[in-house]
Protein backbone atom coordinates (compact mmCIF):
# COMPACT_ATOMS: atom_id res chain seq x y z
CA UNK A 1 0.00 0.00 0.00
CA UNK A 2 2.85 2.35 0.82
CA UNK A 3 3.68 4.22 -2.32
CA UNK A 4 6.56 6.58 -2.74
CA UNK A 5 5.60 10.01 -3.96
CA UNK A 6 8.35 11.36 -6.13
CA UNK A 7 9.09 15.03 -6.36
CA UNK A 8 7.28 15.84 -9.58
CA UNK A 9 6.88 19.41 -8.38
CA UNK A 10 10.37 19.96 -9.76
CA UNK A 11 9.14 19.70 -13.31
CA UNK A 12 6.67 22.51 -12.91
CA UNK A 13 9.13 25.04 -11.59
CA UNK A 14 11.51 24.35 -14.47
CA UNK A 15 8.67 24.63 -16.97
CA UNK A 16 7.37 27.86 -15.50
CA UNK A 17 10.70 29.66 -15.46
CA UNK A 18 11.56 29.11 -19.11
CA UNK A 19 14.33 31.23 -20.52
CA UNK A 20 11.97 33.37 -22.65
CA UNK A 21 9.84 34.07 -19.56
CA UNK A 22 12.91 35.15 -17.62
CA UNK A 23 14.00 37.29 -20.55
CA UNK A 24 10.61 39.03 -20.55
CA UNK A 25 11.08 39.68 -16.84
CA UNK A 26 14.52 41.22 -17.36
CA UNK A 27 13.44 43.23 -20.41
CA UNK A 28 9.67 43.55 -20.41
CA UNK A 29 7.75 44.70 -23.48
CA UNK A 30 5.61 47.83 -23.30
CA UNK A 31 7.15 48.82 -20.00
CA UNK A 32 6.61 52.42 -18.97
CA UNK A 33 3.88 55.01 -19.13
CA UNK A 34 2.20 56.49 -22.22
CA UNK A 35 2.61 60.25 -22.57
CA UNK A 36 -1.02 60.98 -23.43
CA UNK A 37 -3.11 57.98 -22.40
CA UNK A 38 -6.87 57.89 -22.82
CA UNK A 39 -7.26 55.77 -19.68
CA UNK A 40 -5.05 55.03 -16.68
CA UNK A 41 -5.39 52.65 -13.79
CA UNK A 42 -3.35 51.30 -10.88
CA UNK A 43 -4.09 47.89 -9.42
CA UNK A 44 -2.59 46.39 -6.29
CA UNK A 45 -2.49 42.88 -4.94
CA UNK A 46 -1.74 43.21 -1.23
CA UNK A 47 -1.31 39.45 -0.83
CA UNK A 48 1.70 39.39 -3.16
CA UNK A 49 2.61 43.03 -2.83
CA UNK A 50 2.39 43.28 -6.62
CA UNK A 51 1.60 46.64 -8.17
CA UNK A 52 0.73 47.43 -11.75
CA UNK A 53 -0.05 50.72 -13.43
CA UNK A 54 -1.71 50.60 -16.83
CA UNK A 55 -1.92 53.41 -19.38
CA UNK A 56 -3.96 52.89 -22.54
CA UNK A 57 -4.46 54.91 -25.70
CA UNK A 58 -7.83 54.26 -27.35
CA UNK A 59 -8.76 55.09 -30.95
CA UNK A 60 -12.04 54.03 -32.57
CA UNK A 61 -12.91 51.68 -29.72
CA UNK A 62 -9.58 49.93 -30.25
CA UNK A 63 -6.43 49.71 -28.13
CA UNK A 64 -4.00 51.80 -30.12
CA UNK A 65 -1.19 51.58 -27.57
CA UNK A 66 -0.68 50.29 -24.06
CA UNK A 67 2.05 50.48 -21.43
CA UNK A 68 2.44 49.04 -17.97
CA UNK A 69 4.81 49.59 -15.11
CA UNK A 70 5.05 48.34 -11.57
CA UNK A 71 6.60 45.56 -9.60
CA UNK A 72 5.86 41.92 -9.32
CA UNK A 73 7.23 38.46 -9.66
CA UNK A 74 8.70 36.98 -12.83
CA UNK A 75 5.39 35.46 -13.82
CA UNK A 76 3.31 38.60 -13.40
CA UNK A 77 5.80 40.78 -15.31
CA UNK A 78 6.06 38.23 -18.12
CA UNK A 79 2.27 37.96 -18.25
CA UNK A 80 1.93 41.75 -18.38
CA UNK A 81 4.49 41.87 -21.18
CA UNK A 82 2.67 39.33 -23.31
CA UNK A 83 -0.89 40.43 -22.63
CA UNK A 84 -0.09 44.04 -23.50
CA UNK A 85 1.47 42.78 -26.76
CA UNK A 86 -1.59 40.71 -27.47
CA UNK A 87 -4.24 43.39 -27.01
CA UNK A 88 -2.56 46.07 -29.07
CA UNK A 89 -4.98 46.71 -31.96
CA UNK A 90 -7.76 44.74 -30.34
CA UNK A 91 -11.29 46.01 -29.96
CA UNK A 92 -12.20 46.92 -26.35
CA UNK A 93 -15.09 44.48 -26.39
CA UNK A 94 -12.78 41.62 -27.33
CA UNK A 95 -10.29 42.53 -24.63
CA UNK A 96 -13.03 42.41 -22.01
CA UNK A 97 -13.80 38.77 -22.76
CA UNK A 98 -10.21 37.51 -22.51
CA UNK A 99 -9.85 34.99 -19.71
CA UNK A 100 -7.43 32.78 -17.85
CA UNK A 101 -7.26 30.22 -20.64
CA UNK A 102 -6.31 32.87 -23.19
CA UNK A 103 -3.54 33.94 -20.85
CA UNK A 104 -2.24 30.40 -20.45
CA UNK A 105 -2.25 30.09 -24.22
CA UNK A 106 -0.24 33.23 -24.63
CA UNK A 107 2.23 32.32 -21.89
CA UNK A 108 2.75 28.73 -23.06
CA UNK A 109 3.79 27.52 -19.62
CA UNK A 110 2.04 25.41 -16.97
CA UNK A 111 1.05 27.44 -13.95
CA UNK A 112 0.64 25.90 -10.51
CA UNK A 113 -2.58 26.77 -8.66
CA UNK A 114 -0.85 28.93 -6.11
CA UNK A 115 0.80 31.06 -8.79
CA UNK A 116 -2.29 31.58 -10.96
CA UNK A 117 -3.15 34.88 -9.33
CA UNK A 118 0.29 36.22 -10.33
CA UNK A 119 -0.47 36.00 -14.04
CA UNK A 120 -4.08 37.16 -13.68
CA UNK A 121 -3.34 40.54 -12.12
CA UNK A 122 -2.22 42.38 -15.30
CA UNK A 123 -5.27 41.27 -17.30
CA UNK A 124 -7.55 42.12 -14.39
CA UNK A 125 -6.01 45.56 -14.16
CA UNK A 126 -6.51 46.16 -17.88
CA UNK A 127 -10.14 45.06 -17.75
CA UNK A 128 -10.90 47.16 -14.68
CA UNK A 129 -9.26 50.12 -16.41
CA UNK A 130 -11.38 49.71 -19.53
CA UNK A 131 -14.64 49.08 -17.65
CA UNK A 132 -14.19 51.88 -15.18
CA UNK A 133 -13.42 54.45 -17.86
CA UNK A 134 -15.89 53.03 -20.35
CA UNK A 135 -18.66 53.73 -17.86
CA UNK A 136 -17.71 57.27 -17.00
CA UNK A 137 -17.32 58.30 -20.64
CA UNK A 138 -20.58 56.82 -21.91
CA UNK B 1 22.20 13.10 23.96
CA UNK B 2 23.73 16.13 22.26
CA UNK B 3 22.26 16.75 18.82
CA UNK B 4 24.81 16.67 16.05
CA UNK B 5 24.80 16.01 12.33
CA UNK B 6 24.95 12.25 12.87
CA UNK B 7 22.10 12.19 15.38
CA UNK B 8 19.96 14.32 13.07
CA UNK B 9 20.28 11.62 10.42
CA UNK B 10 18.82 9.19 12.95
CA UNK B 11 16.12 11.63 14.08
CA UNK B 12 15.04 12.16 10.46
CA UNK B 13 14.20 8.47 10.28
CA UNK B 14 11.44 9.10 12.81
CA UNK B 15 9.75 11.44 10.32
CA UNK B 16 8.17 9.41 7.49
CA UNK B 17 7.72 12.50 5.32
CA UNK B 18 11.43 12.39 4.48
CA UNK B 19 11.37 8.77 3.38
CA UNK B 20 8.29 9.41 1.27
CA UNK B 21 9.72 12.54 -0.35
CA UNK B 22 13.33 11.71 -1.13
CA UNK B 23 15.44 14.82 -1.32
CA UNK B 24 12.99 17.02 0.55
CA UNK B 25 14.70 19.80 2.48
CA UNK B 26 12.02 21.17 4.74
CA UNK B 27 12.74 24.68 5.98
CA UNK B 28 9.18 25.89 6.59
CA UNK B 29 8.78 24.69 10.14
CA UNK B 30 7.26 27.96 11.31
CA UNK B 31 4.27 27.22 9.08
CA UNK B 32 3.89 23.72 10.40
CA UNK B 33 6.27 21.07 11.65
CA UNK B 34 6.55 17.57 10.27
CA UNK B 35 5.17 14.76 12.41
CA UNK B 36 7.16 11.87 13.87
CA UNK B 37 5.95 8.30 13.55
CA UNK B 38 5.41 8.16 17.31
CA UNK B 39 2.76 10.89 17.04
CA UNK B 40 1.14 9.48 13.90
CA UNK B 41 1.01 6.02 15.50
CA UNK B 42 -0.52 7.33 18.71
CA UNK B 43 -3.39 8.78 16.70
CA UNK B 44 -4.04 5.79 14.45
CA UNK B 45 -3.67 3.45 17.39
CA UNK B 46 -6.28 5.41 19.34
CA UNK B 47 -8.74 5.20 16.45
CA UNK B 48 -7.97 1.54 15.83
CA UNK B 49 -8.00 0.27 19.39
CA UNK B 50 -9.43 2.78 21.82
CA UNK B 51 -11.93 4.97 20.02
CA UNK B 52 -14.86 6.13 22.17
CA UNK B 53 -16.28 9.45 23.26
CA UNK B 54 -15.13 10.81 26.60
CA UNK B 55 -16.70 11.94 29.89
CA UNK B 56 -20.18 10.50 29.43
CA UNK B 57 -19.76 6.78 28.89
CA UNK B 58 -19.79 4.43 31.86
CA UNK B 59 -18.24 1.57 30.01
CA UNK B 60 -14.60 0.56 29.86
CA UNK B 61 -13.80 1.90 26.40
CA UNK B 62 -15.15 5.34 27.20
CA UNK B 63 -13.52 5.41 30.61
CA UNK B 64 -10.21 4.55 29.00
CA UNK B 65 -10.64 7.32 26.40
CA UNK B 66 -11.45 9.80 29.18
CA UNK B 67 -8.36 8.74 31.04
CA UNK B 68 -6.18 9.05 27.94
CA UNK B 69 -7.59 12.55 27.31
CA UNK B 70 -7.10 13.77 30.86
CA UNK B 71 -3.69 12.13 31.25
CA UNK B 72 -2.65 13.95 28.09
CA UNK B 73 -3.80 17.22 29.59
CA UNK B 74 -1.57 16.55 32.61
CA UNK B 75 1.43 16.03 30.31
CA UNK B 76 0.71 19.29 28.49
CA UNK B 77 0.18 21.20 31.74
CA UNK B 78 3.45 19.90 33.12
CA UNK B 79 5.27 20.79 29.90
CA UNK B 80 4.56 24.50 30.40
CA UNK B 81 4.52 24.30 34.22
CA UNK B 82 0.80 25.13 34.53
CA UNK B 83 -1.45 24.06 37.38
CA UNK B 84 -4.09 21.42 36.79
CA UNK B 85 -7.12 22.86 35.02
CA UNK B 86 -5.21 25.74 33.47
CA UNK B 87 -4.82 24.18 30.01
CA UNK B 88 -7.84 24.55 27.75
CA UNK B 89 -8.00 22.81 24.40
CA UNK B 90 -8.80 24.81 21.29
CA UNK B 91 -8.25 24.35 17.55
CA UNK B 92 -5.12 26.47 17.30
CA UNK B 93 -3.46 29.68 18.45
CA UNK B 94 -5.92 31.73 16.44
CA UNK B 95 -8.89 30.19 18.21
CA UNK B 96 -7.21 30.59 21.60
CA UNK B 97 -6.81 34.32 21.01
CA UNK B 98 -10.33 34.64 19.62
CA UNK B 99 -11.64 32.88 22.72
CA UNK B 100 -9.88 35.46 24.85
CA UNK B 101 -11.19 38.33 22.77
CA UNK B 102 -14.76 37.16 23.40
CA UNK B 103 -14.55 36.00 27.02
CA UNK B 104 -12.14 38.39 28.66
CA UNK B 105 -14.46 41.34 29.34
CA UNK B 106 -15.25 40.38 32.97
CA UNK B 107 -11.52 40.73 33.72
CA UNK B 108 -11.13 44.23 32.36
CA UNK B 109 -10.93 46.86 35.04
CA UNK B 110 -13.20 49.92 35.07
CA UNK B 111 -11.98 52.88 33.07
CA UNK B 112 -9.46 50.96 30.99
CA UNK B 113 -10.03 51.11 27.26
CA UNK B 114 -6.68 50.54 25.58
CA UNK B 115 -5.08 47.44 24.13
CA UNK B 116 -1.33 47.30 23.74
CA UNK B 117 0.22 45.07 21.06
CA UNK B 118 3.57 45.11 19.29
CA UNK B 119 4.28 46.15 15.71
CA UNK B 120 5.33 42.59 14.87
CA UNK B 121 2.13 40.69 15.63
CA UNK B 122 0.83 37.89 13.45
CA UNK B 123 -2.63 38.75 12.08
CA UNK B 124 -3.93 36.19 14.60
CA UNK B 125 -2.96 38.42 17.47
CA UNK B 126 -4.05 41.61 15.74
CA UNK B 127 -7.36 41.15 13.93
CA UNK B 128 -9.25 39.62 16.92
CA UNK B 129 -8.26 42.69 18.95
CA UNK B 130 -9.24 45.05 16.15
CA UNK B 131 -12.69 43.45 16.24
CA UNK B 132 -12.75 43.59 20.03
CA UNK B 133 -11.86 47.28 19.87
CA UNK B 134 -14.71 47.91 17.44
CA UNK B 135 -17.21 46.05 19.62
CA UNK B 136 -16.19 47.77 22.85
CA UNK B 137 -14.96 51.09 21.53
CA UNK B 138 -11.37 50.47 22.63
CA UNK B 139 -8.18 51.92 21.23
CA UNK B 140 -5.20 49.82 20.06
CA UNK B 141 -1.64 51.00 20.60
CA UNK B 142 1.55 49.41 19.34
CA UNK B 143 4.97 49.01 20.90
CA UNK B 144 7.40 50.15 18.20
CA UNK B 145 10.23 48.17 16.76
CA UNK B 146 13.64 49.75 16.44
CA UNK B 147 15.98 49.96 13.43
CA UNK B 148 17.49 46.62 14.43
CA UNK B 149 13.98 45.04 14.47
CA UNK B 150 14.02 44.56 18.24
CA UNK B 151 11.18 45.89 20.31
CA UNK B 152 11.67 49.30 21.84
CA UNK B 153 11.17 48.55 25.52
CA UNK B 154 11.36 52.23 26.40
CA UNK B 155 8.41 52.74 24.09
CA UNK B 156 6.59 49.91 25.88
CA UNK B 157 7.05 51.80 29.14
CA UNK B 158 5.74 54.95 27.49
CA UNK B 159 2.69 53.38 25.89
CA UNK B 160 1.52 51.44 28.92
CA UNK B 161 -0.50 53.21 31.56
CA UNK B 162 -3.59 53.25 33.71
CA UNK B 163 -5.75 53.06 30.57
CA UNK B 164 -4.17 49.81 29.38
CA UNK B 165 -6.66 46.97 29.75
CA UNK B 166 -4.42 44.30 28.30
CA UNK B 167 -1.09 43.76 26.63
CA UNK B 168 -0.73 40.91 24.13
CA UNK B 169 2.57 40.09 22.48
CA UNK B 170 4.23 37.58 20.26
CA UNK B 171 7.05 35.66 21.95
CA UNK B 172 9.02 34.85 18.80
CA UNK B 173 8.15 36.80 15.68
CA UNK B 174 7.17 34.39 12.92
CA UNK B 175 8.37 36.72 10.17
CA UNK B 176 11.73 37.97 11.44
CA UNK B 177 12.52 35.51 14.21
CA UNK B 178 12.99 38.22 16.81
CA UNK B 179 12.80 36.78 20.33
CA UNK B 180 10.97 39.21 22.55
CA UNK B 181 11.71 39.54 26.24
CA UNK B 182 8.20 38.56 27.23
CA UNK B 183 9.12 38.31 30.89
CA UNK B 184 10.09 41.96 30.85
CA UNK B 185 6.94 42.97 28.93
CA UNK B 186 4.77 41.00 31.36
CA UNK B 187 6.45 42.83 34.23
CA UNK B 188 5.79 46.15 32.54
CA UNK B 189 2.17 45.14 32.00
CA UNK B 190 1.72 43.92 35.56
CA UNK B 191 3.12 47.09 37.02
CA UNK B 192 0.28 49.06 35.52
CA UNK B 193 -2.34 46.42 36.26
CA UNK B 194 -2.92 45.18 32.70
CA UNK B 195 -3.89 41.64 31.70
CA UNK B 196 -0.92 39.95 30.01
CA UNK B 197 -1.15 37.58 27.03
CA UNK B 198 1.64 35.78 25.18
CA UNK B 199 1.42 34.31 21.67
CA UNK B 200 3.82 31.39 21.99
CA UNK B 201 3.04 29.79 18.61
CA UNK B 202 6.66 30.14 17.47
CA UNK B 203 8.44 29.54 20.75
CA UNK B 204 6.82 26.58 22.44
CA UNK B 205 8.61 23.88 20.45
CA UNK B 206 11.94 25.69 20.26
CA UNK B 207 12.69 26.62 23.87
CA UNK B 208 11.54 25.76 27.37
CA UNK B 209 8.32 27.60 28.20
CA UNK B 210 7.49 28.05 31.86
CA UNK B 211 4.32 30.06 32.35
CA UNK B 212 5.18 30.74 35.98
CA UNK B 213 8.56 32.10 35.09
CA UNK B 214 7.14 34.29 32.32
CA UNK B 215 4.41 35.30 34.74
CA UNK B 216 1.79 35.92 32.04
CA UNK B 217 -1.93 35.59 32.63
CA UNK B 218 -2.57 33.78 29.33
CA UNK B 219 -0.49 31.99 26.73
CA UNK B 220 -1.55 30.49 23.40
CA UNK B 221 -0.02 27.93 21.04
CA UNK B 222 -0.82 25.45 18.25
CA UNK B 223 -0.12 21.74 18.26
CA UNK B 224 0.65 21.50 14.56
CA UNK B 225 3.76 23.68 14.88
CA UNK B 226 5.16 21.35 17.55
CA UNK B 227 5.01 17.89 15.93
CA UNK B 228 1.33 17.33 16.80
CA UNK B 229 -1.59 17.00 14.37
CA UNK B 230 -3.63 19.85 12.91
CA UNK B 231 -6.71 21.02 14.75
CA UNK B 232 -5.43 20.98 18.31
CA UNK B 233 -4.30 24.08 20.16
CA UNK B 234 -3.94 25.31 23.70
CA UNK B 235 -4.96 28.28 25.73
CA UNK B 236 -3.24 28.50 29.08
CA UNK B 237 -4.84 30.80 31.63
CA UNK B 238 -4.42 31.44 35.33
CA UNK B 239 -7.12 29.59 37.19
CA UNK B 240 -8.56 32.53 39.10
CA UNK B 241 -8.89 34.45 35.84
CA UNK B 242 -10.42 31.62 33.82
CA UNK B 243 -12.95 31.19 36.60
CA UNK B 244 -14.12 34.78 36.26
CA UNK B 245 -14.41 34.62 32.48
CA UNK B 246 -17.55 33.85 30.52
CA UNK B 247 -17.59 30.65 28.41
CA UNK B 248 -16.82 30.84 24.70
CA UNK B 249 -19.10 28.14 23.30
CA UNK B 250 -22.21 26.82 24.91
CA UNK B 251 -23.61 23.29 24.72
CA UNK B 252 -22.74 19.81 25.88
CA UNK B 253 -19.95 19.04 28.36
CA UNK B 254 -19.47 22.64 29.46
CA UNK B 255 -22.47 22.47 31.79
CA UNK B 256 -23.15 21.11 35.28
CA UNK B 257 -26.92 21.05 35.07
CA UNK B 258 -29.45 22.23 32.56
CA UNK B 259 -33.16 23.00 32.79
CA UNK B 260 -35.34 24.17 29.92
CA UNK B 261 -34.74 27.74 31.00
CA UNK B 262 -31.20 27.81 32.27
CA UNK B 263 -27.84 26.15 32.77
CA UNK B 264 -25.02 26.23 35.28
CA UNK B 265 -21.53 25.98 33.87
CA UNK B 266 -19.04 23.26 34.49
CA UNK B 267 -15.76 23.66 36.37
CA UNK B 268 -12.48 24.39 34.67
CA UNK B 269 -11.30 23.41 32.16
CA UNK B 270 -14.54 21.87 30.86
CA UNK B 271 -16.30 25.21 31.08
CA UNK B 272 -14.38 26.17 27.95
CA UNK B 273 -14.59 22.85 26.13
CA UNK B 274 -18.11 22.66 24.74
CA UNK B 275 -19.08 19.75 22.55
CA UNK B 276 -17.06 16.70 21.57
CA UNK B 277 -13.40 17.56 21.56
CA UNK B 278 -10.51 16.58 19.30
CA UNK B 279 -9.64 13.63 21.52
CA UNK B 280 -7.13 12.02 19.18
CA UNK B 281 -5.55 15.46 18.66
CA UNK B 282 -5.02 15.86 22.40
CA UNK B 283 -3.45 12.40 22.60
CA UNK B 284 -1.24 13.27 19.63
CA UNK B 285 -0.18 16.52 21.27
CA UNK B 286 0.83 14.72 24.47
CA UNK B 287 2.83 12.25 22.37
CA UNK B 288 4.49 15.17 20.55
CA UNK B 289 5.51 16.64 23.89
CA UNK B 290 6.96 13.31 24.96
CA UNK B 291 9.01 13.32 21.77
CA UNK B 292 10.21 16.92 22.30
CA UNK B 293 11.20 16.06 25.86
CA UNK B 294 13.01 12.96 24.71
CA UNK B 295 15.13 15.16 22.44
CA UNK B 296 15.29 17.82 25.17
CA UNK B 297 14.24 21.45 24.91
CA UNK B 298 17.68 22.81 25.85
CA UNK B 299 19.22 20.52 23.27
CA UNK B 300 16.77 21.70 20.62
CA UNK B 301 17.42 25.35 21.37
CA UNK B 302 21.18 24.88 21.23
CA UNK B 303 21.11 22.96 17.94
CA UNK B 304 18.74 25.37 16.21
CA UNK B 305 20.94 28.26 17.25
CA UNK B 306 23.92 26.47 15.74
CA UNK B 307 21.97 26.04 12.51
CA UNK B 308 20.99 29.70 12.48
CA UNK B 309 24.50 30.99 13.10
CA UNK B 310 25.93 28.62 10.48
CA UNK B 311 23.42 29.68 7.83
CA UNK B 312 23.62 33.39 8.55
CA UNK B 313 27.40 33.31 8.28
CA UNK B 314 27.15 31.63 4.89
CA UNK B 315 24.20 33.50 3.49
CA UNK B 316 25.79 36.86 4.33
CA UNK B 317 28.32 36.25 1.56
CA UNK B 318 25.73 35.91 -1.18
CA UNK B 319 25.84 38.96 -3.41
CA UNK B 320 22.75 41.15 -3.22
CA UNK B 321 21.31 39.50 -0.12
CA UNK B 322 19.42 41.62 2.38
CA UNK B 323 19.06 40.04 5.79
CA UNK B 324 16.44 41.19 8.29
CA UNK B 325 18.37 40.29 11.39
CA UNK B 326 18.50 41.65 14.87
CA UNK B 327 22.08 42.56 15.67
CA UNK B 328 21.61 41.82 19.34
CA UNK B 329 21.73 38.05 19.25
CA UNK B 330 20.83 35.18 16.99
CA UNK B 331 18.69 33.15 19.28
CA UNK B 332 15.76 31.84 17.35
CA UNK B 333 15.17 29.28 14.66
CA UNK B 334 13.80 31.73 12.09
CA UNK B 335 15.33 34.31 9.79
CA UNK B 336 14.18 36.37 6.81
CA UNK B 337 15.93 37.71 3.74
CA UNK B 338 15.44 39.08 0.27
CA UNK B 339 17.57 38.30 -2.74
CA UNK B 340 18.38 41.25 -4.99
CA UNK B 341 15.07 42.51 -6.27
CA UNK B 342 13.65 39.05 -6.74
CA UNK B 343 10.08 38.62 -5.61
CA UNK B 344 9.96 36.17 -2.67
CA UNK B 345 7.43 34.03 -4.56
CA UNK B 346 9.91 33.52 -7.39
CA UNK B 347 12.65 32.53 -4.96
CA UNK B 348 10.33 30.04 -3.28
CA UNK B 349 9.25 28.43 -6.55
CA UNK B 350 12.81 28.22 -7.80
CA UNK B 351 14.06 26.70 -4.54
CA UNK B 352 11.29 24.17 -4.81
CA UNK B 353 12.92 23.01 -8.00
CA UNK B 354 15.74 21.71 -5.82
CA UNK B 355 13.37 20.15 -3.31
CA UNK B 356 13.81 22.98 -0.82
CA UNK B 357 10.64 24.14 0.92
CA UNK B 358 10.68 27.64 2.38
CA UNK B 359 8.05 30.35 2.66
CA UNK B 360 7.92 33.67 0.87
CA UNK B 361 5.49 36.53 1.30
CA UNK B 362 4.10 38.65 4.08
CA UNK B 363 3.87 35.80 6.64
CA UNK B 364 0.56 37.12 7.98
CA UNK B 365 2.36 40.28 9.12
CA UNK B 366 1.20 42.80 6.51
CA UNK B 367 1.48 45.87 8.77
CA UNK B 368 5.07 44.97 9.63
CA UNK B 369 6.00 44.42 5.97
CA UNK B 370 4.49 47.80 5.12
CA UNK B 371 6.51 49.40 7.86
CA UNK B 372 9.67 47.83 6.49
CA UNK B 373 8.67 49.05 3.03
CA UNK B 374 8.67 45.59 1.47
CA UNK B 375 5.98 43.31 0.10
CA UNK B 376 7.44 40.30 1.83
CA UNK B 377 10.50 38.25 2.63
CA UNK B 378 11.86 34.78 2.09
CA UNK B 379 11.77 32.98 5.40
CA UNK B 380 13.83 30.06 6.62
CA UNK B 381 12.60 28.33 9.75
CA UNK B 382 14.43 25.40 11.29
CA UNK B 383 13.51 22.45 13.35
CA UNK B 384 15.86 20.13 15.24
CA UNK B 385 15.68 17.65 12.35
CA UNK B 386 17.46 20.06 10.01
CA UNK B 387 21.22 19.85 9.59
CA UNK B 388 24.19 21.63 8.02
CA UNK B 389 23.77 19.67 4.83
CA UNK B 390 20.29 21.17 4.39
CA UNK B 391 21.81 24.62 4.72
CA UNK B 392 24.65 23.93 2.29
CA UNK B 393 22.11 22.86 -0.31
CA UNK B 394 20.04 25.96 0.36
CA UNK B 395 23.07 28.21 -0.14
CA UNK B 396 23.94 26.40 -3.34
CA UNK B 397 20.47 26.88 -4.76
CA UNK B 398 20.34 30.52 -3.71
CA UNK B 399 23.59 31.14 -5.57
CA UNK B 400 22.05 29.55 -8.66
CA UNK B 401 18.89 31.66 -8.39
CA UNK B 402 20.99 34.73 -7.86
CA UNK B 403 22.53 34.21 -11.29
CA UNK B 404 19.09 34.25 -12.90
CA UNK B 405 18.27 37.60 -11.40
CA UNK B 406 21.73 39.10 -11.84
CA UNK B 407 22.07 38.45 -15.54
C1 LIG C 1 3.33 34.03 15.86
C2 LIG C 1 2.12 33.31 15.38
N1 LIG C 1 0.94 33.51 15.98
C3 LIG C 1 -0.16 32.86 15.59
C4 LIG C 1 -0.15 31.98 14.54
C5 LIG C 1 -1.42 31.31 14.13
O1 LIG C 1 -1.35 29.95 14.32
P1 LIG C 1 -2.54 29.02 13.83
O2 LIG C 1 -2.68 29.27 12.37
O3 LIG C 1 -2.08 27.65 14.14
O4 LIG C 1 -3.74 29.43 14.59
C6 LIG C 1 1.04 31.74 13.88
C7 LIG C 1 1.08 30.82 12.72
O5 LIG C 1 1.70 31.05 11.73
C8 LIG C 1 2.20 32.42 14.31
O6 LIG C 1 3.37 32.22 13.69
Amino acid sequence: MEEKVDFNLNETAKDMYKEYILELYRNPNNFGKLKKPTFEHKEYNPLCGDEIEISILIENECVKDINFRGKGCVLSIAAASLITDKIKGMNIKDVLILNKDDLLNILQIPITITRLKCILLPLEAIKICLRKNGKSSS
Amino acid sequence: MQINDKIVKKIKKDFPIFENNPGLIYLDNAATSQKPLQVIDSITSFYKKENANIHRGFYKLSENATKRYEDSRLIIEKFINAEHGEVIFTKNTTESINLLSYCITPLIKEGRNEILLTEMEHHSNLVPWQEFAKRHNFKIKFIKIKEDFNLDYDDANKEIGEKTALISMVHVSNSLGIVNDVKKLVEIGKRSGAITIVDAAQSVSHMKIDVKEIGCDFLAFSGHKMLAPFGIGVLYGKKELLEKMIPFNFGGDMIKSVSYENATYNDLPMKFEAGTQNIAGVIGLAEAIKYLEYIGMENIKRWEKELLVYSVNKIRNIKGIKLYLSNVDLNSSIFSFNLNNAHPHDVVTLLDEDGIAIRGGHHCCMPLMNKLGISGTCRISFSFYNNFEDIDKLINSLNKINQIFNR
